[in-house]
């Protein structure tokens, strides 16, 4: 099957407008401009059944209707933070099909008002930064961007920003208050940006991803959206497979493929021939499963992950072998959290900062099964106390592992 | 010489991207421009900008104090920031940036002797496919570079020094 949104992997040189052109680019976008109301558009993304590709599986034509209509203007922001370990598919995107990404965040802009949208990337963005300036210059000079579009009154631009390095700056009320040159610290939610966002105006949020599934919905209906993937999730996903498999890499599938199409049939096996021993679906920030056939067989969408004790997030799938030792996994994501925590509420600063010193004993041999449960017990401690999601987030290995691999740490403190 | 006296195009292109009544936005940006020569800002520098964006000169500290890509001390002219995160530790991340430290004689945060290269250990860098992987930080921005040996690392750090040298003579 060809490709919905890696669309670069079956047409060379899909990042030079002309090619993208010839290949139906923009006319999506021309489409919906001089021939569609806004809320046409927005329905057309509805009812394809979209769903956020950020983490939280929001419906995004959903999320689009929210828009306050009362208070202007509006603005529309792409996150390219990309910064959840495991992940890696928005760098492809834009790296090697722009254009498509480019196109999907105009048209969003379109559907919602916003005549400037902005794409924030993470810092360390800055060559792809470059390019996608590039982009958005050619795409001005072709006259898909700046005054009066396709000869209507509709004007839009489209300008990055670079982050700093910063993971926390992916969440996104945190990432507005860095674009608005401020500490990237979450923001107390309600009110949502759709009704108070970037200097306080009503703005939509998506995910790169998200963006570029929006065109092809946009050209080809939102039936023929559905007919892909499952009830629950349709379309397709990038899947970043990374761990110990053979053949680590993105990987564009229907939702509802399951756990071992991916790793044994595109993913070329586990190295070593060894057998998978967990899975983390959504990066660093995944509950661990226990793997087993049943298990390897599960079709992967939102709903059904949820049935395994995980969620799939956005769908970073690392892969543990046999030979990986379940307190080492732990003490690289808390070091990893406890470096991230923007310290603006206790229960994840202090917890992390515990949970921290604790798997480092742990992982050293220098710990007790006392320390084992009081690291159980500190993540549990922090459950439903923080502010936003990075410090529930931080406890899920935690958790999931100490519960889920009891050996594993029975057998640290011991040695 | 002030910030807006060495970059006044750069600045004012920077400034357009942002609402003028919001144009504290170009801190993060103004703060790249500032510690493009040096590799870090300095004192100087977080004036000129508090002054460019109304804003004061704590305010920006902070932000430089936020975000690890904003230094506030000087390091050697490349950062090499390995990335040793989960999914790069899986695929031989850890061992990597060891053999480094033993080819190049220092300890991560240390810097070489010639003050061209600091090792450093980094999250996640969204190349989780081709570890080993580090990207290097340095007068003409972030570069990736990946499926690294250390043998080719230290081609990479001789080709960096032959241009040091070039440069200079
Ligand atoms: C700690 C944290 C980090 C996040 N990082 C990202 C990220 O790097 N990229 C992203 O698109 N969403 C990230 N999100 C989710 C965003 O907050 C937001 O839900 C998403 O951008 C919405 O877009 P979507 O509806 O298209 O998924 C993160 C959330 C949290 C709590
Ligand atoms: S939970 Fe952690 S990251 Fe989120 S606001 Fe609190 S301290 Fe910051
Ligand atoms: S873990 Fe190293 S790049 Fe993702």
């Amino acid at each position: 099957m060809s490709h919905v949104l890696l669309r670069h992997r079956d047409i060379p040189d899909l990042n030079t407008l002309s090619v993208y052109k010839k290949n139906g680019g923009f006319a999506a976008f021309k489409k919906a401009v001089s021939k569609m109301q806004p809320n046409e558009v927005t329905d057309v993304v509805k009812n394809s059944g979209l769903r956020g590709r950020g983490g939280a599986g929001f419906p995004t034509g959903m999320k689009w209707s929210f828009i306050d209509n009362k208070n202007w203007p509006h603005y529309v922001v792409a996150n390219a933070d990309e910064s959840e370990p495991g992940t890696f598919k928005d760098r492809e995107i834009m790296e090697s099909n722009p254009f498509q990404f480019l196109e999907g965040l105009a048209i969003a802009s379109y559907a919602v008002g916003a005549t400037v949208a902005y794409i924030y990337l993470r810092g360390e963005f800055w060559q792809v930064a470059a390019f996608l300036d590039e982009k958005i210059a050619e795409m001005e000079e072709a006259g898909f961007l700046g005054d009066n579009l396709f000869g209507t009154e509709y004007s839009l631009k489209i300008f990055t920003h670079l982050g700093a390095g910063a993971y926390i700056c992916g969440e996104e009320t945190a990432l507005l208050e860095s674009l608005e040159g401020k500490r990237g610290q979450p923001r107390v939610r309600p009110p949502f940006p759709p009704s108070y966002g970037l200097y306080g105006k009503p703005t939509i949020i998506n995910n790169v991803e998200t963006f570029t599934n929006v065109p092809m919905i946009l050209a080809n209906g939102a039936d023929w959206y559905k007919s892909m993937g499952t009830a629950d999730s349709s379309g397709v996903k990038i899947f970043s497979l990374s761990g110990r498999v053979r053949k680590p890499g993105n990987y564009e599938l229907p939702f509802g493929t399951t756990f071992r199409q991916l790793i044994y049939e595109y993913g070329m096996g586990v190295q070593d021939g060894r057998p998978v021993k967990a899975i983390m679906p959504a990066g660093a920030s995944s509950s661990l499963i226990v793997v087993d056939d049943k298990v390897l067989d599960t079709p992967m969408d939102y709903a059904t992950v949820r049935t395994l004790g995980a969620d799939l997030g956005s769908a970073s799938v690392i892969v543990l072998d046999d030979t990986v030792d379940i307190d080492w996994v732990v003490n690289k994501t808390i070091h990893f959290f406890k470096h991230e925590s923007c310290g603006k509420c206790t229960p994840c600063r202090e917890g992390n900062y515990w949970m921290r010193n604790l798997t480092e004993r742990i992982h050293s041999g220098a710990g007790s099964q006392g320390d084992v449960d009081l690291l159980l017990n500190v993540a549990k401690q922090m459950q439903g106390k923080c502010l936003c999601a990075l410090g529930e987030f931080s406890t899920m290995a935690v958790v999931t592992g100490i519960e889920r691999f009891p050996q594993d740490f029975k057998k640290a403190v011991k040695a | 010489m002030s910030l807006d006296k060495k970059y006044p195009k750069e600045i004012k292109q920077l400034l357009a991207k942002y609402p003028p009544e919001h144009k504290r936005s170009a801190v993060m940006p103004l703060l790249y421009l500032a510690q493009r020569e040096e590799g870090y800002v300095n004192k100087e520098a977080m004036q000129d900008i508090a002054r460019i964006l109304d804003i004061t000169e704590t305010e920006v500290a902070s932000i430089v104090g936020f975000y690890s890509l904003y230094h506030d001390k000087k390091a050697g002219k490349y950062r090499m920031q390995v990335c040793t995160d989960l999914p790069c530790a899986l695929r031989g991340a850890d061992e990597f940036l060891n053999n480094l430290c033993e080819n190049l004689g220092i300890k991560v945060g240390e810097t070489t002797e010639d003050g061209l290269v600091t090792l450093e250990s980094v999250m996640c860098l969204a190349a989780c496919d081709r570890a080993p992987m580090f990207q290097t930080q340095g007068p003409d921005g972030i570069k990736y570079h990946e499926y690294m040996t250390v043998d080719r690392t230290m081609e990479l750090i001789d080709a960096l020094k032959k241009a040091e040298k070039e440069g200079k003579e």
